[in-house]
């Protein structure tokens, strides 16, 4: 090609290009949110989840709608349909597992996500509205993960729901008009498994989507956090108004995402193909025998990504009759992350400039979630019993009783250890 | 985009009418706000009672007959009323002299929550016949259907005088489906309204008449 008719090329496509920017803000916002959003130089590992958890939402929403276009939301039909999916539908069985698996992979990713927001301070000033459109997505992701659970009618599916939907009867007074109100029935039936699809399929989504743009939005807004917890932003380029330590999102961190999508792929791959059910962990061996009203299996537990608020749920014992207290407790364990900006009275964000008070509390936090996960998942007859001095009490419910404490008390004391905890100074520039 | 051109303010200009506020119109706006909000309110009652349990949700809570004539001594069925369970217990002699000897182990050995069965069943066996237990197998916990453990001991433990076990929280009950202290369900299983039609058939979902 020689040199003018290059030039003739391009130019056209910059009239083109001009064209659309007349109509349409395109060239601005790609400056905005890609070429020119500079984030810090210093993210490290812990800065993945965040596309990843966009890309595994993409593919959620794209294997949805190819399963929706095979299944029945009936309860006559629906065990059947997902049974079709698997065996006579052309891949069908691929299209189920990327989306079954994809379900917990997004948990896996958000848990990360979340505790990078954690240890690095990302929901404290100016990001705390960051942070609840972060916590309404992750109540959104939980929903939908349930909603989802019911579609394949399996033994799982039904009595899971059955225990959920009767959670919400535990609020005083108003409670078991609710709870037949979400059911459309006197038990979890037809009606209820045909409104779980509307909400797993259109309702939910739209808000996940929703609450994913205005996360991006505010992100973008105020500012990528980084591994020191500074503001980058304090410190401009006299002459061109960027950040000393920012550089631009696109190409240097879509090219560095996209290395993180690489691994993740292979990890996801490697699932699908080899371990779909991952021992009964991502897809219950309960669940391939269709739902049974009258027979609750002999051992029922959540998907691993709710155990530890389900543990939570049976740690606390009833009180004055009422199962209200653990039902609550079981709520709070999952709001009360949104309280997370206005608990952390700390001086400055990162665990890096933190004192040992802090990591402390934060091992014992991690440690307790991670024991109340595992306990969630066994019976609560796990370890036995204690003998006669200790009242006979299961051990496994002790245990969780002082998991569920540590877990509420990471929050609730939180004022008062990070005022107290010894902060190291903060540098001006990132560190790397 | 100007922010600080737009704090001064021009004699006439736009924004200088703007910041004189127009008492008749913000009036007018907060009442068709009020009116569109009542509007909104009640078209929204139509979407919400949509989600209640419809007719022929309704009509499905007919009552059911039962055959009782073939349950063993120390065996149990389960009938299907309202889509739920119904277990019908043929307890032996040995269990219903039983169920007066643990009451210091459960929650509320007298029956006194009402809710939980009807008064011509608020006795020591929870039954009209002391040996026919009839019981709604949904655990009152969180709607589990509990696991039958009818014999004593085996493999719930020394301890275990026959009854149910629910697997999703650990609840445990009695043969007479009454709540023992320290499970998550606050109160005992409930005991459905039932008559015997025959000597051999329970009609389950209707009262039996009481005597005056």
């Amino acid at each position: 090609m020689t040199d003018t008719k290059k030039s003739a090329a391009t130019s056209k496509l910059d009239s083109a290009l001009s064209w659309v920017d007349d109509r349409f803000p395109l060239t601005s916002n790609v400056k905005a949110h890609l070429t020119e959003y500079y984030a810090p130089k210093n993210f490290n590992f812990w800065y993945f989840f965040g596309s990843l958890a966009m890309m595994v939402l993409v593919l959620q929403i794209l294997t949805g709608i190819f399963l929706t276009m095979h299944y029945k939301p009936d309860a006559d039909l629906a065990f059947g349909s997902v049974e079709y999916i698997m065996r006579d539908v052309p891949w069908g069985w691929l299209i189920r597992y990327m989306h079954s698996t994809g379900a917990s992979m997004f948990f896996v990713v958000v848990y990360l996500h979340m505790f990078r927001g954690i240890i690095y301070g990302s929901y404290r000033t100016p990001r705390e509205l960051l942070w609840l459109f972060g916590v309404g997505i992750f109540l959104c992701l939980m929903g939908e993960a349930f909603f989802g659970y019911l579609l394949p009618w399996g033994q799982m599916s039904y009595w899971g729901a059955q225990v959920i939907v009767n959670l919400f009867s535990a609020i005083p007074f108003i409670g078991p008009d609710v709870s037949e109100w979400l059911r459309g029935d006197y038990l979890v039936s037809d009606a209820t498994l045909n409104r779980f699809f509307a909400f797993h399929v259109i309702a939910l989504p739209f808000v996940l989507v929703g609450l994913v743009a205005a996360h991006l939005i505010a992100l973008h807004e105020v500012g990528s956090n980084n591994p020191d917890g500074i503001e980058i932003k304090k410190l401009k380029d006299k002459k061109t108004g960027i950040p000393l330590d920012g550089i631009a999102f696109h190409p240097y961190y879509t090219v560095k995402d996209m290395v993180g999508v690489a691994v993740f792929l292979i990890v996801f791959s490697v699932v699908i193909f080899f371990a779909p059910e991952m021992g009964g962990y991502f897809l219950e061996a309960n669940n391939f025998v269709p739902a049974n009203p009258l027979v609750t299996p002999a051992h029922i537990a959540p998907v691993w990504y709710f155990t530890p608020y389900y543990s939570v749920l049976r740690a606390v014992p009833p009180i004055l009759n009422s199962q209200f207290p653990g039902v609550a407790a079981m709520g709070l364990s999952v709001l009360v992350f949104a309280l997370l900006p206005w608990l952390d009275k700390s001086p400055v964000k990162s665990i890096r400039y933190r004192g040992t008070l802090y990591k402390k509390w934060l091992a014992a936090f991690v440690m307790s979630f991670l024991v109340l996960g595992y306990l969630g998942t066994e019976p609560s007859n796990i370890w036995g019993q204690f003998g006669s001095w200790l009242g006979n009490a299961e051990r496994a419910t002790v245990v969780a009783r002082i998991a569920t404490t540590v877990y509420f008390a990471f929050f609730v004391l939180m004022p008062w250890y990070t005022k107290k905890d010894k902060t190291l100074p903060v540098p001006e520039r990132v560190t790397g | 985009m100007s922010d600080k051109k737009s704090n001064e303010q021009v004699p006439g200009s736009a924004t200088e009418q703007a910041s004189q506020v127009d008492v008749e119109k913000r009036k007018f706006l907060i009442a068709t706000s009020a009116v569109g909000a009542l509007g909104c309110a009640a078209v929204a009652v139509p979407f919400i009672k949509s989600m209640t349990p419809s007719e022929r949700a309704k009509a499905a809570g007919a009552p059911v007959e039962v055959d009782i004539s073939k349950i063993a001594p120390g065996t149990m069925i389960t009938a299907e009323w309202r889509g739920k369970p119904v277990w019908i217990i043929n307890r032996t002699d040995e269990m219903t002299a039983e169920l007066a000897h643990h009451n210091d182990q459960l929650s509320d050995p007298s029956c006194e929550v009402t809710s939980q069965q009807p008064s011509y069943c608020k006795n020591e066996n929870r039954a009209i016949k002391p040996n026919l237990a009839v019981i709604v197998g949904i655990c009152t916990h969180l709607g589990c259907s509990p696991t039958a453990k009818l014999q004593a001991n085996g493999d719930m433990g020394a301890n275990w005088t026959g009854g149910f076990f629910c697997p999703c929280h650990g609840s445990k009950f009695d043969l007479a489906g009454r709540v023992f202290k320290g499970s998550p369900a606050p109160i005992n299983l409930v005991v459905p309204p039932y008559k015997y039609l025959t000597e051999n058939t329970l009609l389950i979902g209707v009262d039996t008449e009481e005597k005056a």
